[in-house]
């Protein structure tokens, strides 16, 4: 039975492989996409123009209230609409393509931005008021503030947020099976299929996914070791 | 008139009562969307449930369990957590499932249907994260409340039915909202497994003219059901809070 | 590597026109497309596309693209045409246009031997079929949206529950089941075969009549030179036109 797991033509575990690697590509790229779009959100947030907080406030609402499967089948199907129609209306016959893969970036970005907002947001005012008043004190501006005092403690005050995000989202990352994206769970489940043994390909997508949360929960608890040194807690 | 027949007689009533407020490309197909929002609804309901009872069990044996106790705990937190939603329901539709009615056996019934397998599966995965949440509320409390109960000559099980697990329900509550409107979410998965929840019967209305109305009528019903909960949410904690904690 | 779905490029006889025409198919659907060990899209609507794009000496590409996604994907510019033995309906008319049929599809409800299911009685079973399809739009047309229709996202899957006795019976097209038949003893067709006037047509966008009547044209040529018959006779041992 093990050999159906093996590497090489006749068997499918470097298929397996290259699945789990394309999960890791989906979920860094929308790491780093969600953490940019996050960012404006959580400024949006902190703005002191009340309808850039609406908005942002609104858009955290919808997505903390839709399935997260509903939002990608929106992103996949409605992005190609949105985009054709911007065509027509500007005049101009589309062929234009939104790949899969982009498609997938995009919702689940779209997804975590929502919740890391809340966490940068919750680590910018993490930061002591006194803090703050010893810059004002020692005559710093409030541009030398944010910049001296507040970001280098952001990343501190935001990590565990984020790393628990991470998590949620590289598990996140299996809904692209059902976009037919051929990460680790789509071929698992192709491999089940064709060999007529699913439960050893979809017990050996589970494990690859525990292994990858696990690495990734080790990661952060160094990161929050090393961020932490010197402080006392 | 059985339970189904009720379930469908309440869709229909809503669905009159929807036909002349709602947009057309709404109203013709209304009866699905809320036979679909009343599956979610029921699935939603049992696994909270029973998923908290089996959550609580955990988080007990996690902080008073013995050796193999506690490990068990452990490892059911971590599995659960540690993996995909999707990955779960499919290793057990697909992949168990595949096993068959001879080597079932008994259980065939249970892994036939997508529902049971589906409410199966959710109740699991949300007693994980439930069990983790109870956790952390119970480590919030101080020691002395513990030797307090059972020097009153509490035994174990008292001291934690009666004094820790209600302070501990109490402290992780807003935690325990935030994951039911995450197993809400995450219940939509189920349409999957062939089980026709408010998703299941969305993708199947979409199938039909690939309309993206089908999907913005979708979300704005889960977005209902989330306001429906958190405000169900926000009463049951001001209640808890009544002579407890500010 | 074998199973991953790639695209496929054909170069015809003649040299490149500007621009290759994008056909798109499910490869999910055998004898009509799926792919095979090696990673190809093969079948007779594979062999089809060929034989057209030969005639009409334009270069081709074949993509794969799954069911649910395929007519959106038309719409939005992804391909210019799908051959995936696709059902003219009145509903996908409102959204795309399709050329001349192709050939005509029958239904047919499988089930284990000694069910007792036949075509006429399926709403007190417990019935698969493939979402988005017309097997699915019959069987609820039958059943009512609240029988107890089980919808798959692809054909394998559904099949497989009814090897493993989810469900009493499958709604599919005639000649996949025959395929899928051939491999699986104990199960057979239920009931007579059940015309629903299904024309199998190519997709194209709206407003293409270019390329309307180029594919018809090409279609007309194929079956007068015999083309087409032997591609079918191939397949399934007669002319499914």
């Amino acid at each position: 039975m093990f050999e159906l797991l093996s590497f090489g033509d006749s068997g499918w575990g470097d298929d397996l492989i290259i699945g789990a690697l394309l999960t890791i590509r989906l979920a860094l790229a929308s790491l780093s996409l969600g953490l940019l779009f996050g960012l404006v959100l959580a400024m949006m947030k902190l703005s002191r123009l009340a309808p850039a907080r609406w908005l942002a406030e609104a858009y955290t609402l919808f997505i903390r209230g839709v399935p997260e499967f509903l939002i990608l089948l929106m992103v996949f199907f409605g992005t190609e609409k949105a985009v054709a129609t911007v065509g027509q209306w500007l005049g101009f016959e589309t062929t234009f393509e939104v790949p899969k893969f982009a498609a997938a970036v995009a919702g689940l970005s779209a997804i975590f931005a929502a919740y890391c907002c809340e966490v940068i947001r919750g680590a910018y005012l993490a930061v002591p008021k006194g803090q703050i008043e010893a810059g004002l004190a020692v005559g710093m501006s409030r541009w030398q503030i944010f910049q001296r005092i507040r970001v280098p403690q952001l990343w501190r005050f935001a990590l565990p947020g984020l790393g628990n995000l991470w998590l949620v989202m590289l598990k996140d990352t299996s809904l692209a099976a059902v976009l037919a994206i051929d990460e680790l769970l789509r071929v698992a489940k192709v491999a089940g299929e064709a060999t007529r043994n699913p439960l050893l390909f979809l017990l050996a997508a589970g494990l690859l996914y525990l292994i990858m949360t696990a690495v990734s929960d080790h990661l952060r608890a160094r990161m929050e070791k090393r961020l932490n040194r010197g402080m006392a807690r | 008139m059985g339970y189904q027949d009720i379930k469908y007689a309440v869709s229909d009533a809503v669905c009159l009562l929807a036909q002349d407020t709602t947009p057309a490309s709404f109203a013709k197909y209304c009866p699905r969307y809320i036979d679909g929002i009343l599956v979610t609804v029921e699935l939603l309901l049992l696994s909270s449930f029973i998923g908290f009872f089996i959550g609580a069990l955990v988080a007990v044996g996690r902080v008073s369990g013995g050796p193999s106790v506690r490990s068990l705990a452990w490892a059911w937190s971590y599995v659960f957590r540690g993996t995909p939603l999707l990955v779960q329901l499919w290793i057990v539709y697909f992949g168990l499932g595949s096993l068959g009615e001879e080597q079932l056996g008994v259980l065939w019934p249970f892994f036939k249907s997508g529902w049971a397998v589906g409410l199966a599966v959710l109740t699991i995965n949300t007693s994980a994260y439930i069990a983790e949440i109870l956790r952390g509320g119970l480590a919030t409390l101080p020691p002395g409340q513990y030797e307090a109960a059972v020097s009153c000559g509490m035994s174990r099980g008292q001291a934690m039915r009666r004094i820790l697990l209600p302070q501990a329900i109490r402290v992780a509550w807003p935690a325990y909202g935030n994951e039911l409107i995450l197993l809400m979410k995450g219940s939509a998965l189920v349409s999957t497994i062939t089980v026709m929840d408010l998703m299941g019967q969305t993708r199947s209305v979409f199938a039909r003219g690939y309309a993206m109305e089908t999907y913005a009528y979708s979300a704005v019903l889960y977005l209902l059901l989330a306001l429906f909960l958190t405000l169900l949410l926000k009463m049951v904690e001001r209640r808890l809070r009544v002579g407890g904690y500010p | 590597m074998k199973k991953t779905v790639m695209t496929l490029a054909l170069l015809a006889a003649t040299p490149a026109m500007a621009e290759p025409l994008r056909i798109a198919t499910e490869g999910a659907y055998p004898p009509f497309n799926e792919v095979n060990a090696a990673g190809e899209l093969v079948g007779f609507d594979v062999d089809i596309a060929n034989a057209l794009c030969a005639k009409m000496e334009a270069e081709c590409v074949i993509v794969a693209q799954d069911w649910d996604g395929i007519i959106p994907g038309l719409t939005a510019g992804k391909y210019d045409a799908i051959i995936a033995s696709m059902s003219i309906t009145e509903e996908r008319l409102q959204t795309v246009d399709f050329t001349d049929p192709y050939y005509s599809n029958f239904l047919v409800v499988v089930a284990k031997d000694g069910s007792g299911v036949t075509s006429e009685n399926v709403k007190e079973y417990s019935v698969g079929a493939q979402r988005s399809t017309i097997a699915a739009v019959w069987a609820e047309e039958q059943m009512g949206t609240r029988g107890d229709l089980r919808l798959y996202d692809t054909t394998t899957a559904s099949f497989a529950d009814l090897e493993a006795g989810r469900i009493d019976a499958f709604v599919a097209d005639y000649f996949p089941a025959v395929e899928w038949l051939k491999d699986n003893a104990g199960f057979s067709i239920a009931g007579d075969r059940i015309d629903i006037d299904d024309k199998i047509g190519i997709a194209i966008r709206q407003n293409e009549g270019e390329l309307k009547d180029a594919l018809n044209a090409a279609l007309n040529g194929i079956i007068a030179d015999g083309t087409y018959g032997e591609i079918s006779t191939q397949y399934f041992g007669v002319d499914i036109y």
